[in-house]
């Protein structure tokens, strides 16, 4: 019997959208992009100019602190363009696809070390994450442990994987339990009924946000200062199962298209880094205000354009919720609209019910001001650390105290649901972030 | 309302940097967000908010305050014309005369706080904060009706200046700012702010011959031993009406039950904080029944019961509004126990043992404020500690 946690704070935000059918469609794609922003902790450099031939698995991008650390192309084709922003960071890197398939061959990866070395050249082991910092893992450092997460449970997400995926992601969690010296731990919905021979599995209920990585770490073995951890999430793992099976990538990616603005929600097969306009042809609905499109989920996803962007990682999710800078509320604090949500019940809303859809836009409903009132983000934080005064010694770059108060143990999506519910309406996200980026700067 | 915003738009310009009115930027963005719920969207992190802002956090604050605010009103013209012994007890004649009685306060307080929040934020360049609409309020409800205005208006200076704005504005201070105007009123004007002539509001005209303006803690103080409390015409005070506080006090505080439906509202919208009101009402409770149980001449209060207690003075009143006020309370969840019971116990200490002072909720408040970051300290050190003991367990 695999072990039950039991998360009680948190919150599933209802939102309008959820994806209702079984249908799987598959979409055909023409154009892919890796976005190097998406693997933070390394400087990216390019490895190949517009016009080379690449295979699906040949390398785009390189890691300037570890060579051997690479992002690869998704499909064989064309570099279609190196896109780059200011100073000439590399914003994305597109490649046309040949529609041939052509396949690196990585070969067999027998031993640990050889895992190690065919998993940083064929993009996977970017795809990884370590605490402390939330960034791509350290290549030298051997993890404590390794926890991959099969569920998620943020607004209107799906499954990561399916029961059918079980033997390849045994292979793959087999293959991750040899770079580490501890456990590789598998966290599980409670009722999702798969059992890892190789991982120890253990079981998670509760709201969101139980399928954070973060959540289920605090809660089966908190990272101390000076240990690291390797996180994931189980399709990365059934990749690198594949991998190790077959020698060979398989880039593509069951992607749920969720949110109000969404026609038809449901999930489309496609390959990750599919290029939006090709993928959300036909999906969205045609209203008249502006659409927001997020690649990912409405707590952590990053807002992309539907006419250039590219799906981005973790290549699991799309949201579209209409964007409301064009509503013009009058008096809007003394609201009785039953429709605004508010976990508070300040507005009406809890009166119809706080678990049926709501519409949620993308405005921020309120001015920025200091933190006010207290607790409310313990109310939605399962972790045993004090939100309130970690972000306020971020804030105050006070290394000492954010150590004390835990911030090894955080990324920026812990912080996703109390940026949700702050009344004073603080960016707490992208505090964590840059705070986790100043003590990697400082201390490393 | 397209058309009003169209306008407003219109004008805009003179406001932002550069305009011809650019001084007032705050004053403009503080009633053009208060007209029309800005529609900025979110650019970094979550992509959805919640509906709850700091305008409607205040907003609902001060609904919860309004049975006080209109019952204290009425009761300001029931003990006026109970003084004058007019017999006449006409609802809106009552509650007109005091609504007229303390107009001018609620005034004041608001022109002169707000007057300087606008001037701070445009200084600062901020947005204008909503704080003080809640203590604009508060201020007038807590003093006694003949308060003069320009008392006020000092107090108010001071504390919004010295307990607030000097901290960095709402949300920096760690003292309540209603209660600092209070204790500035209290300290600077006592001839003003207790004793027998203050709380009920005569006018020019005589009062009755059985007339006696003291507020039941007021004849305690003065007695010396276990006395009958009385209305101001002499006529002995029921439980029901300390419940209902048909008795002269600082206006706004005298009404048990109205101040129980205000704690309903803070309770159920989650506006106000329950451990620290249970656990200030349980602390309170307690003392009240250790000084009941060992009454003692020396300090006549003790011969109330822990009830009377209760519902007598601006102690339910600082408990569910003044203790409450998240930015100067405990913000530890186990820190809010300590903090609502210690200002239970100790403002029952200062009203029974320090006979100088009548009322002791107000320096009560105060005091735990002061000690609130305190308490907080302690319980977030625990966690570091129990953090630090699992690298150490680990490491052994």
């Amino acid at each position: 019997m695999s072990k039950t946690i039991k998360i009680k704070k948190g919150l599933n935000i209802p939102l309008e959208g959820a994806v209702a059918t079984d249908k799987v469609t598959a979409k055909k794609v023409g154009l892919f992009a890796i976005v190097p922003d998406d693997f933070p902790g390394y400087s990216w450099k390019a490895a190949v100019k517009a016009g080379d031939a690449v295979k699906a698995g040949s390398p785009l991008l390189f890691a300037k602190e570890d060579p051997d650390l690479c992002l690869t192309s998704p499909v064989s084709g064309e570099v279609k363009e190196i896109n780059r922003g200011e100073r000439r960071k590399i914003m994305f890197v597109s490649v046309a696809s040949d529609g041939k398939d052509e396949q690196v061959d990585f070969g067999s990866v027998a031993t640990p070390a050889n895992l190690k070395a065919v998993l940083k050249k064929c993009g996977l082991f970017a795809m990884m994450r370590q605490r402390p910092f939330d960034i791509v893992p350290f290549t030298e450092t051997a993890p404590r442990d390794i926890f991959v997460t099969a569920f998620d449970t943020a607004p209107l997400a799906m499954p990561i994987i399916t029961g059918a995926d079980m033997p390849l992601l045994e292979e793959g969690l087999k293959a991750l339990s040899s770079l580490t010296e501890g456990k590789v731990y598998l966290s599980v919905a409670k009722g999702f009924g798969i059992k890892s021979k190789v991982a120890e599995t253990v079981e998670f209920e509760g709201p969101h946000p139980a399928g954070n990585v973060g959540t289920q770490i605090a809660a089966i073995a908190p990272v101390n200062k000076g240990e690291t951890v390797w996180t994931l999430d189980a399709a990365t793992a059934v990749r690198i199962g594949k991998l190790v099976k077959n020698g060979k990538l398989d880039y593509s990616a069951t992607v749920a298209l969720t949110g109000a603005e969404i026609k038809d929600p449901h999930l489309v097969e496609t390959v990750i880094g599919a290029s939006l306009a090709e993928l959300l042809n036909n999906e969205l609905k045609s209203g008249e205000g502006k659409v927001r499109v997020i690649s990912g989920n409405v707590l952590t996803g990053v807002m992309v354009n539907a006419q250039d962007g590219f799906l981005r990682f973790p290549y699991r999710q799309i949201t579209a919720i209409p964007e409301g800078d064009d509503a013009d509320e009058f008096m809007g604090w003394a609201s009785m609209n039953p429709g605004k949500y508010s976990v508070k019940k300040t507005f009406p809303a809890f009166l119809r019910g706080l678990t049926k859809p709501f519409s949620f836009d993308a405005r921020v409903k309120g001015g920025h001001r200091a933190m006010i009132l207290s607790g409310e983000y313990d109310k939605v934080f399962p972790m045993d650390i004090y939100p309130e005064y970690l972000i306020k010694a971020i804030m105050a770059h006070d290394i000492e105290r954010m150590e004390q108060l835990g911030i090894y143990e955080v990324a920026p999506e812990d912080f996703a649901l109390p940026e949700f519910v702050d009344t004073s309406k603080l960016e707490l996200q992208k505090i964590v972030r840059e705070g986790l980026d100043y003590l990697r700067q400082e201390t490393l | 309302m397209k058309g009003l915003k169209r306008n407003i738009d219109k004008i805009k310009p003179h406001f932002e940097k550069g305009g011809k009115f650019e001084k007032l930027h705050s004053v403009f963005d503080g009633f053009y967000t208060f007209l029309f719920t800005p529609n900025e969207t979110s650019r970094s992190g979550v992509h959805i908010h919640d509906s709850n802002d700091s305008k409607r956090t205040m907003i609902t604050v001060v609904i919860a305050l309004l049975p006080c605010c209109l019952f204290g009103m009425w009761n300001i013209g029931l003990q006026h014309f109970m003084a004058i012994g007019d017999p006449d007890r006409d609802l809106f004649r009552l509650f007109f005369y005091g609504f007229f009685a303390v107009l001018p306060q609620i005034l004041t307080a608001y022109i002169v706080g707000l007057g300087i929040e606008f001037i701070v934020a445009q200084m600062r360049g901020h947005e204008i904060q909503e704080g003080f609409l809640v203590s604009g309020i508060l201020i007038p409800m807590i003093c006694p009706v003949d308060t003069p205005c320009w008392m006020l208006a000092v107090a108010v200076a001071f504390a919004v200046i010295f307990a607030k704005e000097v901290f960095g504005g709402t949300g920096y201070n760690f003292l309540n700012v209603a209660l600092v105007t209070r204790a500035f009123l209290f300290f600077s004007y006592p001839s003003k702010m207790s004793g027998d002539n203050v709380f009920v509001q005569l006018g020019a005209q005589p009062a009755v011959d059985s007339y006696s303006g003291a507020t039941p803690l007021g004849q305690l103080a003065s007695s010396d031993g276990a006395t009958t409390l009385t209305n101001i015409l002499g006529d002995p005070l029921s439980a029901t009406d300390i419940f209902f506080g048909l008795y002269p006090g600082s206006w706004g505080e005298t009404s048990t039950f109205c101040i129980l439906i205000g704690a309903a509202i803070l309770l159920l919208t989650g506006m106000g904080n329950w451990r620290i009101m249970l656990s200030a009402l349980l602390g309170g409770f307690f003392m009240a029944l250790i000084a009941h149980n060992w009454a003692s001449p020396l300090y006549p209060v003790s011969y109330l019961t822990p009830f009377e207690q209760l519902g007598l003075g601006g102690f339910m009143f600082a408990i569910v509004f003044m203790a409450t006020d998240p930015v100067t309370a405990c913000r530890t969840n186990i820190g809010k126990y300590i903090y609502g019971a210690l200002i239970g116990m100790i403002a029952i200490i200062i009203r029974v043992y320090n006979t100088g002072y009548p009322e002791g909720a107000m320096l009560s408040v105060l005091l735990m404020n002061c000690f609130a970051p305190l308490i907080d300290y302690c319980v977030v050190n625990s966690n570091i500690r129990r953090r630090q003991r699992r690298i150490t367990i680990k490491n052994s």
